[in-house]
């Protein structure tokens, strides 16, 4: 298996990883950089758990090889908080309660967090269709919805 | 008859505090089993599986596989010949001489990596004698059904269990109560339908994961995403001949178990390669395709129902007949025959009713426990009937369900007596949130509109002396430490656990943690985080050892001051007299004790509280009526009701709104109580719309997310509302029983009945989907 070295700002902080070919953006993130925040639930593109931001898009960061990385800038859930600060979608999770097991919490996260960037004040059925690509099997999607109206409100 | 409790109820208790793991979850720094790191001694596993639902084992051939660079172990069913089970001990770890389910494990490898280890797979050659298979639990527990496990008379088995040897019946349990035969005469009207429920998958967003290091003593360590730490510590150690002290479970946050990581599954998998590999820990992650097929999935079950009222509706009899598919092996699941069997008369009082309840073996993968237990399966069809009937003897489903239901005092189909319920408001809240009786007209010309409702009852369904325990300790800060060895799936038991030993003790809740992961070498007994007895059950043990902390400071603070205990308190972690009015910090003293007066001497030490609770009423039932006098811990009950729309043109069905209420005995933490109320909700309604496992010749034919749907965001209704009712537990913490199961019991009927409603047609059994639906209003003429 061929190794490229590539560079890439991870929240922030810019990168320098050796990667084989067919490694995703996911294995990277957990397996060379121990960002085990960005979660594997199907490798196949299905599921949201792995949802990290790709030059400020989401993504399924399992359908994404690592090498098309290369001079690009990753925002993963351990970049969402500043310096003991939360980002107020992390907050809103927190006080409204749309976390519960927590496994798929980082993906969405990063999906509502690129939908609120791009609309700060998004209907219902635009925060619905943004996460929809992110599957939650514990909360019936309620108070994560409720969560992103929260910060909507702001 | 239950007392009544009225003890008042301290802060935090009833609080909706933010969960306790709340933090750590939305910044990634939660741990979970797969992000455990272990360097570069870490193999990984993969397992060559059967590619038939039923076939003998002639020869298995490792020679190539073994060969391949990389490759460090290799291990078959001859290298462990211990049976493995919760309730029945019917499985080996890996297969030995049959394989009995398509993915049933014949070969473990452990490589450096998964690459090669899966290449290694492909060179395993394995010869079958192909047999026939078993696909229907109807036919399995016929006499002309193949054998599936020809030694099951030889199985070790609890004594609640019935296994039929010589046939595919692993639990046979009966209710008789009453004369069933003679009654049907005496009925004014009588429904009798037969349902089918599909399997199902749990499908937790984190799939199964494992990790096992033995070390050169063989002491095992098994890190692992599990609902069961001490089960499996319990069973992996007598499979593999070892002492429980030497297996020691570790189990970091788990992503989703709704009963797929209960007991044991694919752990003892990694742990029989890890002897092997002796040092280097092993490391089997099922991929997602794996998990739709090799862990749990949900029993499938063929009921037949008949039911009959007098004239006034009062219900007479029920005849129910149970054929629950198990799958290949019925460890687990032989108790989920038993807990529809003690249930089967729905939350309903009737006088004569006759249960066949049978647990039969196919070649279909593995029925285990599943969030419900049985009972959302058995409610699927339980609840239609009694629409049914309620609509034959010209009655208000709603009346008819409030005239029948469970009441405080009922005698139940076991013959107990029904402990304090509050399942009649719980209907009443439930169908007037929904506008019971009011229709409205549907948002479209081609929709039509229905309304159902639906009912439940569920008892935590375990051994009768299922046990739990904690421990609670403080830092010289006056934190307060709180070991448990229940799980946090979620659910939030960990944010109930700080709130009820905060509120026990005495201290703010802010400044309670728990002592996790939970490990069991360090962290208290508990039997297991399924059943929704944790709340209940473990809350017990936490109220417990906080009680004999508080004691122990109150004892020593007391005898400092010249006071009695009695005339102390702690408040907010400070002790306090209402005699002397002194007060002091809870802070050092905790730990360092208090000096005697002119340096002589000190008392006290560092304080560490203890408890347990273990239900020590629950007795045995007749094996030929299923008679008792207490038969379960006690019944959480409760009712759902839908709105909802069915197109005429696409057969698409659309929640509109979705209506629970519960009688939880006492909401620990409110807004957490109706968070399990809409996330069961939401899951019963992907059951009872989307989800089916489509088995074809014993093959799982969807096993991905694109051809196993379930809710998405998109899918949920725009108003689910939840209401708690609060009828306290006699036995349960400040009244509390549980609610995490319960809340998919009653949905899939609930819809059905409301489909039923707006076009008039009633299907066998779920997923109610689109073109299904559409096609019957073809058949029956709705649409053209």
């Amino acid at each position: 298996m061929a190794f490229h070295k590539i560079s890439v700002t991870i929240n922030g902080e810019l990168e320098q990883v050796a990667v084989p070919s067919n490694m995703t953006l996911m294995r990277m993130l957990r397996e060379s950089l121990a960002l085990t925040g960005t979660k594997n639930g199907c490798s196949a593109g299905e599921c949201g758990a792995c949802t990290a931001l790709l030059n400020g898009e989401p993504v399924n960061s399992c359908m994404v090889l690592a090498v098309e990385c290369d001079g690009a800038e990753i925002i993963t859930v351990e970049g969402l908080a500043g310096d003991k600060q939360l980002d107020p979608i992390q907050e809103a999770m927190i006080q409204e309660g749309g976390v519960q097991c927590g496994f798929c919490t980082p993906g969405v996260l990063i999906s509502s967090y690129a939908l609120l960037k791009r609309n700060p004040h998004p209907s219902e059925n635009e925060i619905r269709e943004a996460l929809v690509g992110n599957l939650c099997r514990c909360t019936g999607y309620v108070r994560i919805i409720e969560s992103v109206k929260a910060v909507a409100r702001r | 008859m239950a007392k009544v409790v009225t003890q008042n109820i301290p802060s935090p208790i009833g609080e909706s505090k933010p969960r306790i793991d709340a933090r750590e979850k939305v910044t990634g720094a939660a741990i979970y089993a797969d992000d455990l790191q272990f360097g570069n001694a870490l193999l990984h596993a993969r397992i060559k599986r059967s590619p038939y639902p039923h076939a003998f084992i002639k020869k298995i051939d490792i020679t190539k596989a073994r060969a391949l660079p990389g490759v460090k172990a290799i291990v078959t069913g001859q290298d462990f010949p211990g049976y493995i089970g919760l309730y029945l001990q019917d499985r080996y770890i890996f297969c030995r001489d049959r394989v009995r389910y398509v993915g049933d494990p014949v070969a473990g490898v452990a490589a450096i990596s998964a690459e090669i280890a899966e290449k290694a797979l492909s060179l395993i050659q394995v010869e079958y004698e192909v047999l026939e298979p078993v696909l229907d639990p109807e036919f399995g527990a016929s006499p002309e059904a193949p054998l599936i496990h020809p030694d099951l008379g030889q199985y070790v088995v609890a004594n609640f269990i019935f296994p039929q040897p010589g046939t595919n019946i692993s639990n046979y349990f009966k209710i008789r109560k009453g004369d069933v035969t003679g009654t049907w005469k005496k009925c004014a009207a009588i429904v009798e339908r037969k349902y089918r429920i599909p399997h199902i998958q749990h499908v937790p967003i984190e799939p199964h994961v494992a990790i096992a290091r033995v070390d050169e003593t063989g002491e095992i360590t098994l890190w692992g995403s599990s609902q069961s730490p001490f089960a499996q510590r319990n069973l992996i150690a007598q499979s593999m001949g070892i002492s429980q002290s030497d297996m020691r479970v570790i189990a970091p946050f788990v992503g989703g178990g709704f009963g797929s990581k209960a007991g044991v599954s694919m752990e003892s998998l990694a742990v029989a390669i890890a002897t092997k590999v002796k040092g280097h820990p092993v490391k089997l992650l099922l991929t997602r395709e794996e998990e739709f097929f090799t862990a749990f999935v949900r029993q499938e079950l063929v009921a037949y129902f008949k039911m009959g009222c007098d004239e006034n509706g009062k219900l007479l009899a029920m005849e129910n007949k149970f054929y629950w598919g198990g799958g290949a092996y019925t460890e687990y699941g032989v108790n989920v025959t038993r807990a529809s069997g003690y249930s089967s008369s729905g939350p309903y009082e009737v006088p004569n009713v006759k249960t066949d309840s049978y647990c039969v073996y196919t070649n279909h993968p593995v029925g285990g426990p599943m969030r419900g237990f049985g009972m959302p399966e058995m409610h699927a069809g339980l609840e239609q009937c009694i629409d049914e009937l309620a609509l034959q003897i010209g009655m208000d489903v709603v009346e008819f369900r409030k005239l029948n239901c469970l009441k405080t005092g009922s005698i139940l189909v076991t013959g107990s007596k029904m402990h304090p319920t509050g399942l009649l408001q719980c209907v009443e809240k439930a169908a007037a949130a929904i506008g019971w009786g009011k229709k409205a007209p549907p948002s479209a010309p081609n929709k039509r509109r229905g309304k159902g409702i639906a009912l439940m009852w569920k008892a935590p369904a375990m051994p009768p002396n299922a046990g739990s325990s904690a421990w609670v300790e403080l830092a010289e800060d006056g934190t307060l430490n709180v070991g448990v060895g229940g799980q946090e799936l979620g659910q939030g038991v960990f944010t109930v656990a700080a709130q009820m030993a905060a509120a026990a003790l005495g201290v703010p809740y802010e400044s309670v943690r728990v002592a996790t992961p939970v490990d069991t070498r360090y962290s208290p007994y508990e039997w297991q985080t399924v059943a929704s007895r944790l709340t209940w059950s473990m809350g017990n043990a936490i109220v417990s050892a906080a009680k004999d902390a508080r004691r122990q400071i109150l004892e020593m603070v007391a005898e400092a001051w010249g006071e009695t205990p009695e005339d102390l308190d702690i408040v907010n972690g400070v002790v306090v007299s209402f005699k002397s009015e002194k007060e002091i910090s809870l802070k050092n003293l905790v730990i360092y004790g208090l000096p005697k007066p002119d340096d002589q001497g000190w008392r006290g030490g560092p304080v560490i509280g203890r408890g347990n609770f273990m239900p020590t009423y629950v007795t045995g039932l007749d094996p030929k009526t299923g008679q008792g006098e207490r038969a379960v811990v006690h019944y959480t009950t409760g009712a759902q009701a839908v709105e909802l729309e069915v197109d005429l043109e696409t057969g698409c069905i659309e929640i509109i709104k979705g209506v629970s209420a519960f009688d939880v005995g006492k909401a620990i933490n409110p807004e957490m109580v109706k968070a399990q109320m809409e996330g069961g909700f939401v899951q019963g309604m992907s059951s009872a719309l989307f989800e089916r496992l489509q088995l074809k010749d014993g093959v799982v034919q969807n096993p991905s997310f694109v051809d196993y749907r379930i809710a998405t965001s998109a899918d949920i209704p725009m108003d689910l509302q939840a209401f708690i009712v609060e009828m306290p537990q006699d036995d349960g913490p400040w009244g509390a029983r549980g609610i995490g199961e319960h809340s998919m019991v009653p949905t899939i009927p609930a819809i059905a009945n409301a489909i039923c409603d707006a076009i008039g047609l009633r299907f066998e059994g779920p997923p109610f989907t689109a073109e299904k639906v559409y096609l019957a209003m073809l058949d029956a003429g709705i649409v053209k």
